[in-house]
């Protein structure tokens, strides 16, 4: 069964086709890579996913529901997380706050005004909040500002804030963009790590060894739609991935 | 950087010290020459105040340019059942706060449809038509320049009416503003500024707390994270309206008139002003901040060349007559000048505001003590 299913979706920035009649189908419970050069719209298709912005025509189905025209909060309260390729967390507060909040809205959903209650008395969340933390082996720096970590840190750190809404499908913007070997290497273990549990993930990353030993199917972007689609093994050997990389050069 | 650990029993402590410190004022403030009711209830009118703004500035990332407005709903409202019904206070101010709260609800709901600049222009300028039309069109409510005040001739249902001359004197069942030496006044205003300042510290702590801090950090992240923004936005807005209301009422309490003056931009600006000085986003900077200015305002104000010069008479004359020109400069209606020397001082060298430099020194004694 698919979980997301995206068909015709179109959208032009200034006449520039970002996505070009893009289809795609993402089967519950398989980690999806999209892969593609720089400017293949593969951002461009996780921002239409999670509300970001709203594609020109056709239609994004999820679990069955059409989700265009939700609001960004809307379609995470459905069951969509998503880490972003420049990690975006709360710079200003501790990593125990940082995780205090997703847990919350998972909980309570978008708007409670629990204005009266301690949030150091509510056990719940203070133990599902520590119990992440673990998950990304950074409980001992739950009382840090966030803001003071490395790249790498925070982009575990948003991976922890995700994994603790237990959502549905996880999209992962380029985890290992920008990261230093050893950080990748990390990435790598932990996103190993999360790859047994049961829900989907949908995956873009330039990293090919990040890719082929995560995916189960991969699909490649070009100019704004969906050129190949396959197992890691076939699209390895496919000569159109080649040239969409290469620009038809002959190598 | 590790950010405090507070638990119940600390901050308890903390409501416990800050009580002390503001009941005890008319002790400590004497030799200070801060000690007379009057400032000292504008001490805590106005620290009430920052606390109110400080949840939204501090705490949401929200920089209101229109606060003064709800100070002037608060007062005439309070003014209106002062002249209507009784010379209670707490009717009057149960008024204050609510309509206060009713008329922020409208006023956030627009302007948060904007955040940033447009927001702070937004408030601004709400703020101001709310200024000019209690000088214009609302003069039959407010009376315009003249102020609304209580007079023999109101109805005054649960009352007896004031006689012909009679100085109006508002109380707290029974007890007179004046009473106690002229401190009974001061310790209502005492009274309602703790309490609000733990109602802070509670917001402070809550899961609300958080989404208000989650909404300065990252907005971004709040909508991607489930949240929606927009009604936490508003209750913060909301709620520190109704601070701001209440230290409206308190001002029309401690003295039975309301003006427009109070709704001013100016008025404004200095509650941002206070609560960068004293430090945005911690919960006592706010107070600190506001004491600060207001005794710089009515202080420094007061001092001028001859005070100076008495004060100084154990230099030289040749050295006085050189010093007391210059740094008459920056006392009584230069007071201004000083104030904006400190507040640059603050900004460039302390951006975290006077709370700031007490954790540097704390910091540095807790260092010492290690070595």
């Amino acid at each position: 069964m698919s979980v997301l299913e995206i068909s015709g979706v179109n959208k032009t920035f200034g006449g520039l086709k970002a996505l070009d009649d893009v289809n795609l189908q993402i089967e519950e419970k398989t980690v999806h890579a999209v892969i593609g050069p720089n400017g293949a719209g593969k951002s461009t298709l996780l921002n239409a996913v999670i509300g970001k912005l709203i594609p020109d025509t056709g239609t994004i189905m999820f679990m069955n529901q059409n989700m265009i025209g939700l609001k960004p909060h809307q379609i995470n309260q459905l069951g969509i997380s998503r880490v972003f390729q420049t990690p975006e967390i709360f710079a200003d507060l501790s990593l125990m706050e940082n995780m205090m909040i997703p847990l919350l809205a998972h909980r309570d959903g978008e708007f409670k005004l629990a204005a009266w209650k301690r949030s150091d008395m509510d056990s719940e969340i203070q133990d599902k909040a520590a119990h992440f933390l673990e998950d990304v082996n950074m409980l001992e720096k739950a009382g840090l500002h966030a803001g003071s970590m490395s790249r790498g840190d925070k982009r575990r750190l948003e991976l922890a804030m995700c994994l603790s809404q237990d959502p549905k499908l996880l999209l992962l913007d380029e985890p290992t963009a920008g990261m230093a070997r050893a950080d990748t290497n990390n990435t790598i273990d932990l996103l190993l790590k999360i790859k047994s549990r049961g829900m989907t993930k949908v995956i873009i990353e330039h990293d090919m060894h990040v890719v082929f030993s995560l995916a189960d199917k991969v699909s490649v972007m070009a100019q704004g739609h969906v050129i190949v689609e396959g197992s890691p093994d076939e699209i390895k050997g496919d000569p159109r991935v080649r040239e969409a990389y290469l620009g038809g050069a002959e190598v | 950087m590790h950010i405090e650990k507070f638990t119940p029993k600390s901050d308890i402590m903390m409501v416990l010290i800050f009580s002390a410190v503001i009941l005890l004022m008319p002790i400590w403030l004497q030799p200070l020459g801060a000690a007379y009711p009057d400032l000292m209830q504008r001490f805590a009118i106005f620290g009430l105040f920052a606390i109110g703004f400080n949840i939204l500035f501090g705490q949401t990332g929200y920089l209101s340019f229109g606060h003064a407005a709800f100070i002037g709903v608060g007062s005439y409202t309070t003014v209106w059942i002062f002249k209507l019904f009784t010379l209670n206070i707490i009717p009057a101010m149960i008024a204050g706060v609510v309509l206060s709260g009713i008329f922020a609800l409208v006023i956030g709901f627009i302007c948060l449809r904007r955040t940033g600049i447009y927001f702070s222009i937004l408030t601004l300028a709400l703020a101001q038509m709310s200024y000019n039309l209690a000088y214009s069109v609302l003069t039959p409510i407010t009376m315009g320049e003249t102020g609304l005040q209580v007079e023999a001739s109101d109805p005054r249902a649960w009352e007896a009416p004031l006689a012909e001359g009679e100085v109006p004197r508002t109380h707290l069942f029974g007890l007179e503003m004046t009473d106690l030496g002229g401190l009974a006044g001061f310790y209502i205003c005492a009274a309602f500024l703790i309490l609000g300042f733990y109602v802070a510290l509670r917001i402070t702590r809550s899961p609300f707390g958080s989404m208000l801090r989650g909404i300065k950090t990252n907005n971004t992240r709040m909508a991607y994270t489930g949240l929606n923004a927009r009604p936490y936005a508003l209750a913060a807005f909301v709620i520190s309206g109704m601070y701001a209301g209440l230290a409206g009422s308190l001002m029309a309490a401690m003295d039975p008139l309301a003006g427009a003056e109070r709704m001013q931009w100016t008025a404004s600006g200095e509650v941002v002003l206070m609560t960068i000085l004293g430090g945005v986003g911690t919960l006592v900077g706010p107070v600190i901040g506001a004491a600060s200015i207001k005794y710089f305002e009515n202080i420094f104000s007061a001092i001028d060349g001859a005070v100076l010069s008495s004060a100084l008479d154990f230099l030289p004359e040749a050295v006085l007559n050189v010093i007391v020109p210059v740094l008459s400069l920056f006392v009584g209606k230069g007071w201004h000048l000083t104030l904006g020397l400190v507040f640059m001082l603050v900004v460039i060298f302390l951006p975290g505001g006077i709370m700031e430099g007490y954790r540097r020194i704390k910091a540095r004694f807790s260092k010492a003590d290690a070595e």
